[in-house]
Parts: structure tokens; C-alpha cells; sequence
């Protein structure tokens, strides 16, 4: 997996790493069968992310830092989420198990009612018909490549440390204001538009899942950096219109899996294809100087 | 309480302070005052039994630390060997009694080794706050938290795992749940005020069990807790329970490990059902003083024949036995005690009383004259 150069920041600064461009425009591969979706290639850039999870200071409670990410190389990453056909597919033959029925079963609609544990055996089916390896985006790329749509946590959550309520009210009040989507129901691929890099339907109806861990991190006292850090594998993070961080068998989003926010309408995902040539000597040491930085999803 | 500043203003402002609503007086916690306490380390045990406490407060209000470790492992709920992968505050369904009285404070670490696969918390109904606790106490795998909070209130309290949306429900019938018993400083007191108390406490945790089954009626059995979920989910929404049973599983309290009592001594019986109402009921013998809302600040009710817990709540009964024998304690919806498994047994020593209860002509034949 490709593990982005990345630094960790308080505020957003132009900080140029590597060769990538700033500005990472996607282009679209020609349309295909089902074994082989339509892919977007998402190209090299430089993009803000504020890091998923949970992060206190002096054990309170803080907004996740934002790390200046640099993605050195593109990626390819299926345009629309994985559809009922290409999911039933894999039901058939015996490799997925069957959804959470929707309430409308329609071909081209995007499948939902699928567990984090769904969605990696998808991939794994995915990959074995096709000889590629295809896999879960990280919360990472998810959010690059969401390009616009991206949202995440929101940020300006109040916080007071001798006061821990204060917290609590104003995440209550923020969710509430989100509300619920008036039409929560699965609509056909493409309903709700693509981004400027090409994806389609981000930030639609349906939440994806993606390969990242929730973590609870302590940041040092004075500085975003992060002291420890405590990994919850079994529970992943889910993008959309909004984070979520969602137990890996919940398939129903409505019923959530964690304490806060508004769970999300609906739970799908759609998946990232490896290169091939992933070991050549330059991205071995891309690979090793990954494994070396801290802050990695 | 005053916290230390207020202290210092004198006896002269001290009426004036009481006739202020409680409210009033500064919110803060002074730590150092709470740092001067005198802090116990209570070792808890396994129900039904409570670790060893003073029933009436000896000195002032103390800081009691508590460690609970939770443990994921597969239980076993029947002789059909119905399993359940059980979440457990310290390793046992119902999680331990913990006691202290009121005005101490409860010092709680929470451990969730990294062994375990879930988030987890704890909700005491016996604190103020944060959802009970447990806005403060959700922990991952690999993690530990310690929340502090004040007895405040009197009582027998229930405390559960509530992670937050279905996972609540799903983490307290997998057995997540326990019970916290504060006692009055000066003891428990019959309705005039005159104090009472017991040579033996028992803690009896109710659990309500929601295990799918196959096609063929035979229960499941799930690699983890989340390949099971779903499944129960859909028996939880049903709301009938598979199984309703005392200490996690059928007969736990029967047999060898029924309850032991004398003749003469005085049992005080907490129950706690984290979850669904039930109601106690002693086969053979009654409630002499029973707290069917199990908080002490109200007289309790006098014998009593059966008593109503309410799910999420725990009650107290206490009770003198006057005859040997063995007693059903059962939840008295009788298909719940029978077939689904809420009974335990005491087994009583002593001499009979046939003032009581005398069998004067025994069966034969009926007679026709
Ligand atoms: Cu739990």
C-alpha cells in the first residue's frame, strides 16, 4: 500500500513535497464490464488531511490535527461505489454474504446494507476473479480523492476542559442540526453527481468504509504531535457526508455502532486497485520510508 | 460539604450557609480535600458474593478505589450448551456488588486489555453526569480509564456497558451489567427508624438472554460476538428471551453452589435485572423489609410475598429465615423460573418449627364415613 509522505500541521501551509502537483485532477478510464468497473486515476497532489479518530490533550478532548499529505504517485479507485449487480455477483458465487435487503433491490444501485467484514470480501473476490488486487481505500485517499465533497470531522467543536458538557452539548446540537436526508433510500448510480476529480456519488446517501483504523491518540501538550496512540481494529472509518466511525459487522447505518453523531443514512464502499508493479526498487523505498513515518493510516 | 475555603469562613456565616440550596455552594471539587481522604483498595468477588464491608460507616467519608478488568470470553447459559460470547466487568455475569456508603467516593479503574475486540464503558445509575459515567469512560482495546464520582444517594444502583446506540442493548445482554450498593453511614433502618442488619448478603444479578437458533430449533454458536450480532439482534427485537437466569447461567445457584444459610441468621438479598422487569419471590418464606426500589432513603416495605424490580434498577430484600429446608428463590413469572432458568436455591440448617408449620395427618386414603 502506498504511504504517502506526510507532515503534521497546526493550520494550512503551502509546504511542497515531493514531485506532485498541487492541484490533483482525476481522469476517468473507459467504461467496462463488471470485473473490470470504471476506475478514476487520481494523480499526484498535495492535500490537507485532518486525521480520523479521537486525539485528547491533557485528557481532554481536541479537533484531530491536519497533516499536509503529498501523494507522490496516482492511485486508481473504482468512479462509482460497488452496485447491487457486482455485489450480487459475489453473493452467487458464494463469496459474499447476502446484504441487509433494501428496501428497492435495483441492479444499478448502489449496494448497501454491508459490514466492513462485507466490503473486504468483496475485494478479496474482486481481486481472485480479476488477478489485480483490489482493496478498501484508506481514510486518506478516500478524503484526496473526495476532493470537495471531503468533510470529516467538523472542527469547531467547543471545548472546555472544566467543563466536559459544554462538549457534549455542542456536539448534540451540531448533530441535530445535521438531521436526517429526507430520502434515505439508495438512489441509482450517478444520482448524485461526480466531484471534479470524477468520482460520482461522494458525499451522496450512502457512507463507504474504508481500510483505516479507529485510534485514540494523546497529542503532546504543546505541540500536534502525537504521544500515543491506541488503535481500535475492529472498529473502521466510514466517509460520506459526514465521518463516522462504525463497529466492522454493522451493516445498517441507521442503527449506528458508535456513541455520537448521526449515523449514517446508508453503508457501502467502493474499492482502490493496487498497481502492478508495486515493488520495483523506487517503490520499495517509498514502501520502507512509509513504514517510517509516524502518522500513517 | 463545605470545600475547604468555604470552611475557613468561619462559624459565622455557617447558618447562613445551610439555609442555601446545595446548588449553591461551589461546584468545584477541591481536590486537595478529596486528596486528604482516606483511600481504601476494595478487592471485589465474584457474585454472589459481596467482599467484606462495614454495614454502618466507621469514620468519615473515605475515597473507595475499585479495579474492574472486562473480559470477553464464551459462556455457557444451559445443560443444552447454549453459548454466549459474554462481555463481563471483571469476568463474571452479573459484573461484581460493589459497596461503600454514602458520601464516599467511588474511585473506578476500567481495564479493557487489548485481548478483547470491543469498545466498552460503564454507566453507574448511582453517579451525576455524563450519561452515568459513561461519556467518560468509553475505552478501546488496550486502553484503561479511572472515573471518580460521589456516592450521593442511598441505595442499591444498577451499572451497565453503554457504548452507544444498539451496541447498548447488545453489550447488556451479553451480560454487561453489575450492581452498586451505598449504604447509609449509620446502616439500614425498618420504617421507624430503628436500625437493621444482616449476617449474610447475597447479590443475585438477573439476566435476560437473547441466543438464535437454526432452522432445526438448535441454538447457534458464532466465531466472535460480531459474527453473532445481527442474529441477535433480530431475537432481542423480538423481545422474548431465550433464557432468564440468576449469576449468567442456568442453575448457577442450585445444586452446590445454592446459597447457604442457618436458621435464625438474617439475609439480605440484592437483586439487580439491568434490563427487564422481574420480581422476586421466596418460596416458602417473604420479605421481611424489602426496598423494591432498593434506595434505602425510603422505609421499606414489610412482608412481602413477592417484589417488583424494575428493569434497570436493582432492589434489596432482607430476610430472617425461620425454618430449615430448601427455599426456591425464583422470579415469579413461573415459565421464566422453570423453563427459562431464573431460580436459585437456598439451603437452610437448623431445627424445624412445627409452631409454624406441622404436617398433622399425613396423605392416605380419603376417608368416607
Ligand atoms: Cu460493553
Amino acid at each position: 500500500m502506498q504511504r504517502p509522505a506526510q507532515i503534521l500541521i497546526g493550520s494550512v501551509t503551502a509546504l511542497v513535497m515531493g514531485a506532485g502537483a498541487l492541484a490533483g485532477a482525476g481522469s476517468a478510464a473507459p467504461e467496462a464490464d463488471g470485473a473490470r468497473p470504471p476506475t478514476v486515476t487520481i494523480l499526484p497532489g498535495l492535500f490537507a488531511y485532518p486525521n480520523p479518530g479521537e486525539f485528547l490533550r491533557d485528557g481532554h478532548p481536541v479537533a484531530g490535527p491536519t497533516t499536509l499529505v503529498s501523494f507522490e504517485r496516482p492511485f486508481e479507485i473504482m468512479k462509482y461505489q460497488v452496485s447491487v449487480a457486482d455485489y450480487e455477483g459475489c453473493v452467487d458465487a458464494g463469496a459474499c454474504r447476502q446484504a441487509d435487503a433494501p428496501r428497492l433491490r435495483v441492479p444499478n444501485n448502489p449496494i448497501t446494507g454491508v459490514s466492513y467484514l462485507d466490503a473486504i470480501a468483496y475485494a478479496r473476490w474482486q481481486s481472485e476473479r480479476t488477478g489485480q488486487t483490489w482493496r478498501l481505500p484508506t481514510a486518506m485517499e478516500w478524503a484526496f480523492a473526495a476532493g470537495e465533497r471531503f468533510v470529516g470531522d467538523a472542527a469547531d467543536i467547543e471545548n472546555d476542559p472544566t467543563n466536559p458538557a459544554r462538549r457534549w452539548l455542542s456536539l448534540y446540537e451540531r448533530e441535530s442540526a445535521r438531521g436526517r436526508t429526507a430520502a434515505p433510500d439508495a438512489r441509482v448510480q450517478g444520482s448524485f453527481g461526480t466531484n471534479t476529480k470524477g468520482l460520482a456519488d461522494v458525499g451522496g446517501n450512502v457512507w463507504e468504509w474504508t481500510a483505516t483504523c479507529y485510534v485514540r491518540a494523546t497529542l503532546a501538550s504543546d505541540a500536534p504531535e502525537v504521544v500515543s496512540r491506541v488503535e481500535n481494529c475492529g472498529v473502521h472509518v466510514v466517509e460520506g457526508r459526514h465521518r463516522a466511525y462504525m463497529s466492522d459487522f454493522i451493516r445498517d447505518g441507521k442503527s449506528g455502532g458508535c456513541a455520537v453523531g448521526t449515523p449514517p443514512d446508508n453503508l457501502g464502499f467502493r474499492l482502490v486497485r493496487e498497481p502492478r508493479s508495486r515493488f520495483g526498487l523506487a517503490g520499495l523505498k517509498r514502501y520502507l520510508r512509509g513504514l517510517a513515518t509516524p502518522a500513517t493510516d | 460539604m463545605f470545600t475547604r475555603r468555604e470552611a475557613l469562613m468561619g462559624v459565622a456565616t455557617a447558618a447562613i450557609l445551610t439555609t442555601l440550596p446545595p446548588f449553591a455552594v461551589s461546584a468545584q471539587a477541591d481536590e486537595a480535600v478529596i486528596n486528604a481522604l482516606p483511600r481504601v483498595k476494595v478487592k471485589l468477588v465474584a457474585p454472589p458474593f459481596v467482599h467484606a464491608h462495614d454495614q454502618v460507616a466507621v469514620g468519615g467519608a473515605k475515597v473507595v478505589e475499585f479495579t474492574m478488568t472486562i473480559v470477553e470470553k464464551p459462556i455457557i447459559l444451559d445443560d443444552e450448551g447454549a453459548t454466549l460470547h459474554a462481555m463481563t466487568y471483571d469476568g463474571s455475569v452479573p459484573g461484581p456488588l460493589m459497596v461503600v456508603h454514602q458520601d464516599d467516593y467511588v474511585e473506578l479503574t476500567l481495564i479493557n486489555p487489548d485481548t478483547n475486540s470491543l469498545a466498552h464503558n460503564i454507566d453507574f445509575h448511582a453517579s451525576t453526569g455524563a450519561l452515568g459515567g459513561g461519556e467518560l469512560t468509553l475505552i478501546n482495546p488496550g486502553e484503561q480509564v479511572t472515573l471518580r464520582f460521589k456516592a450521593t444517594r442511598t441505595g442499591t444502583f444498577v451499572y451497565h456497558c453503554a457504548p452507544g446506540g444498539p451496541m447498548i442493548p447488545w453489550h447488556v445482554v451479553s451480560g454487561m451489567s453489575g450492581a452498586i450498593m451505598i449504604l447509609p453511614r449509620d446502616g439500614l433502618k425498618d420504617e421507624k427508624g430503628a436500625p437493621l442488619s444482616y449476617d449474610k448478603v447475597f447479590y443475585i444479578g438477573e439476566n435476560d438472554f437473547y441466543i438464535p437458533r437454526d432452522e432445526s430449533g438448535a441454538y447457534k454458536s458464532f466465531e466472535s460476538a460480531g459474527d453473532g450480532y445481527e442474529d441477535m439482534l433480530k431475537v432481542m427485537r423480538g423481545l422474548i428471551p431465550t433464557h432468564v437466569v440468576f449469576n449468567g447461567a442456568k442453575g448457577s445457584l442450585t445444586g452446590e453452589n445454592a446459597m447457604k444459610a442457618k436458621v435464625g441468621e438474617t439475609v439480605l438479598i440484592v437483586h439487580a435485572q439491568a434490563n427487564r422487569d422481574t420480581r422476586p419471590h421466596l418460596i416458602g418464606g417473604h420479605g421481611d423489609y424489602v426496598w423494591e426500589m432498593g434506595k434505602f432513603a425510603n422505609p421499606p416495605a414489610k412482608d412481602l410475598e413477592t417484589w417488583f424490580i424494575r428493569g434497570g434498577s436493582a432492589g434489596a430484600a432482607l430476610y430472617t429465615f425461620r425454618q430449615p429446608g430448601i427455599y426456591a428463590y425464583v422470579n415469579h413469572n413461573l415459565i421464566e423460573a422453570v423453563e427459562l432458568g431464573a431460580t436459585a436455591h437456598f439451603k437452610v440448617e437448623g431445627d424445624w418449627n412445627d409452631d409454624l408449620m406441622k404436617q398433622v395427618d399425613a396423605p392416605r386414603a380419603i376417608t368416607t364415613n
